[in-house]
């Protein structure tokens, strides 16, 4: 059982025209754990997520969900098994609950005003905010929107994009605790975009490191502290100089 | 009204052109090429209307029609060069309107099936389908690039493609639909519409008029909701592929 992988890429590249964006990725991500993504802007960190979450396809080699080739599961499961929590925490127009209520609507289902405050209420969101317009929310209230969002679904697996780029340091607590209860509770897969290499240790069981499109270094989350690759000693010394 | 009495209407040509050259309005060349290409075209179409009148033969009538559809496929498909095989809709979606139109006028023995009738009624839907057409196409393909990011959060939440477009499409349906309903809100007070006018100088009687362009205003309604409609449901799936997921629009500002 803990040998599994959740997602295994094989010779992964993505190319937008011309320009190559994911260039011969291999590598996997341990079922049940928590795995930190970490590297420079422009790296390819949100690519990959779209990669995993199937809205693109690699251009080269095989992503394996689950045991199972991408391409075997219907696009609609998939992106509901493997969920994915944007950086930019796009919103559709209207009230808090309209947006928790999509992954439903989306599925031909609804969601019940109860079950949509205990989402508010396990990212931390006073449930007074379900009936609050999305216009009128602050940009660390939206990402813990985004995350509840995501999390109606149900996934086994969750990519969560920067979630905590924009919250005070209460929040991001709140938000890392969440991530680990999510992870032992329900024992859903995490992986997570994160620029903090602090969090990324004592958080995450794995850490990946990517640069220019190329996964660089991968390994438990303490590899951090003592990287082998000169470009990654680089990389991390400003956190821990 | 003589050939003689229609030159002395030059004057009114005259007018325009003396006073773009005054004010340096720079507009005399397009002046002259407009008055120009009118008379050539309006010529030709009341020497051919003429023709195929006195033959009240099918077949011309319905090289008419297919010459009508030709010209707003042509027209229309540049502002949908983003959506692949656009022509092939537009033709689809043209034909449609003609054969439903017609079909039902002449089916329920609305108007004649005679040439003086299908023919000026093709040409104002034809021709309404094609303005019709190229304000969806505009307005569509603006409100995808607008709403990428919507677009693809709802297919990320495991929407299919088309709830994730719902929102785009319904919106430049609407906004291509808005213009058609409120003319006619207004229509008769501010203006009496071409059809009517033309109808009324040349001597018909008034209501008779009334109840032809009251006529060409439903049909003007039915144009506008199937067009967009039509357009839209057929143009969105070439915007996916087979695995869901939105393909990159070629530039489309500047497709001509
Ligand atoms: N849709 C796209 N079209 C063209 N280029 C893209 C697209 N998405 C990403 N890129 C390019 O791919 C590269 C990797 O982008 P990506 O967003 O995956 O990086 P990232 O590691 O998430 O960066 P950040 O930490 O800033 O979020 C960048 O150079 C970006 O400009
Ligand atoms: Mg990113």
């Amino acid at each position: 059982m803990n040998n599994e992988q959740a997602i295994e890429l094989k010779n992964v590249s993505y190319a937008d025209g011309p320009l190559k964006i994911i260039k011969n990725v291999t590598g996997s991500f341990r079922k049940g754990k928590i795995t930190s993504l970490v590297g420079p802007s422009g790296a390819g960190k949100t690519t990959l997520f779209r990669l995993c979450n199937g809205i693109i396809s690699p251009t080269h080699g095989r992503i394996i969900i689950q045991a199972k080739p991408i391409q075997v599961y219907e696009p609609t499961d998939l992106r509901r098994n493997v969920g994915l929590a944007l950086q930019s925490a796009t919103m559709i127009a209207g009230t808090v609950y309209k947006n928790l209520q999509l992954p439903r609507i989306l599925a031909g289902d609804a969601l019940p005003e109860d079950e949509a405050a205990d989402l508010l209420a396990a990212v931390g969101l006073d449930k007074d905010l379900l009936m609050r317009h999305v216009g009128d929310l602050s940009g660390g209230q939206k990402q813990k929107v985004s995350i509840a969002r995501t999390l109606v679904n149900r996934p086994e697996i969750l990519l969560l994009d920067e979630i905590t780029s924009s919250l005070d340091r209460i929040s991001t607590h709140d938000i890392e605790n969440l991530i680990e209860k999510i992870n032992r509770e329900y024992n859903v897969t995490i992986i997570w975009i994160t620029h903090n290499l602090n969090q990324a240790i004592q958080i995450s069981d794995d850490t990946w490191v990517m640069m220019n499109g190329q996964l660089i270094e991968s390994g438990p989350s303490s590899l951090l502290t003592n990287p082998k690759n000169v470009q990654v000693k680089q990389f991390v010394k400003g956190d821990f100089a | 009204m003589s050939f003689l009495t229609l030159s002395l209407a030059l004057v009114f040509v005259l007018i325009p052109l003396i006073l773009t050259k005054t004010l340096n309005l720079g507009l005399g060349k397009d002046t002259v090429i407009a008055t120009v290409r009118s008379i050539i075209q309006l010529l030709a179409v009341g020497y051919i209307l003429t023709f195929v009148f006195a033959t009240e033969n099918l077949i011309y009538i319905i090289l008419m029609v297919i010459l009508m559809i030709t010209a707003a496929t042509h027209n229309a498909r540049k502002k949908g060069a983003a959506i692949q095989g656009i022509t092939w809709k537009l033709i689809v979606t043209f034909v449609f309107i003609e054969v439903l139109t017609q079909g039902i006028l002449i089916g329920f023995k609305i108007t004649p099936p005679e040439a003086q009738y299908i023919i000026p009624i093709s040409g104002m839907l034809i021709g309404n389908s094609m303005v019709l057409s190229i304000l969806f196409l505009n307005r569509f393909t603006a409100e995808i690039e607008a709403r990428k990011d919507e677009t693809e959060l709802i297919l990320s939440l495991g929407g299919t493609p088309k709830q994730a477009i719902h929102h785009s499409l319904i919106t430049a349906i609407k906004a291509s639909m808005i213009p058609t309903i409120e003319s006619q809100k207004t229509i008769g007070l501010v203006q009496l519409p071409g059809m009517m006018s033309g109808q009324i100088i040349a001597g018909a009687d008034p209501m008779q008029a009334v109840q032809f362009q009251l006529l060409i205003l439903f049909l003007l309604l039915t144009t506008a909701a199937v067009t967009s409609i039509m357009l839209g449901f057929l143009s969105y799936p070439t915007l996916f592929n087979s695995r869901m997921q939105l393909i990159k629009l070629p530039d489309n500002n500047n497709p001509a």
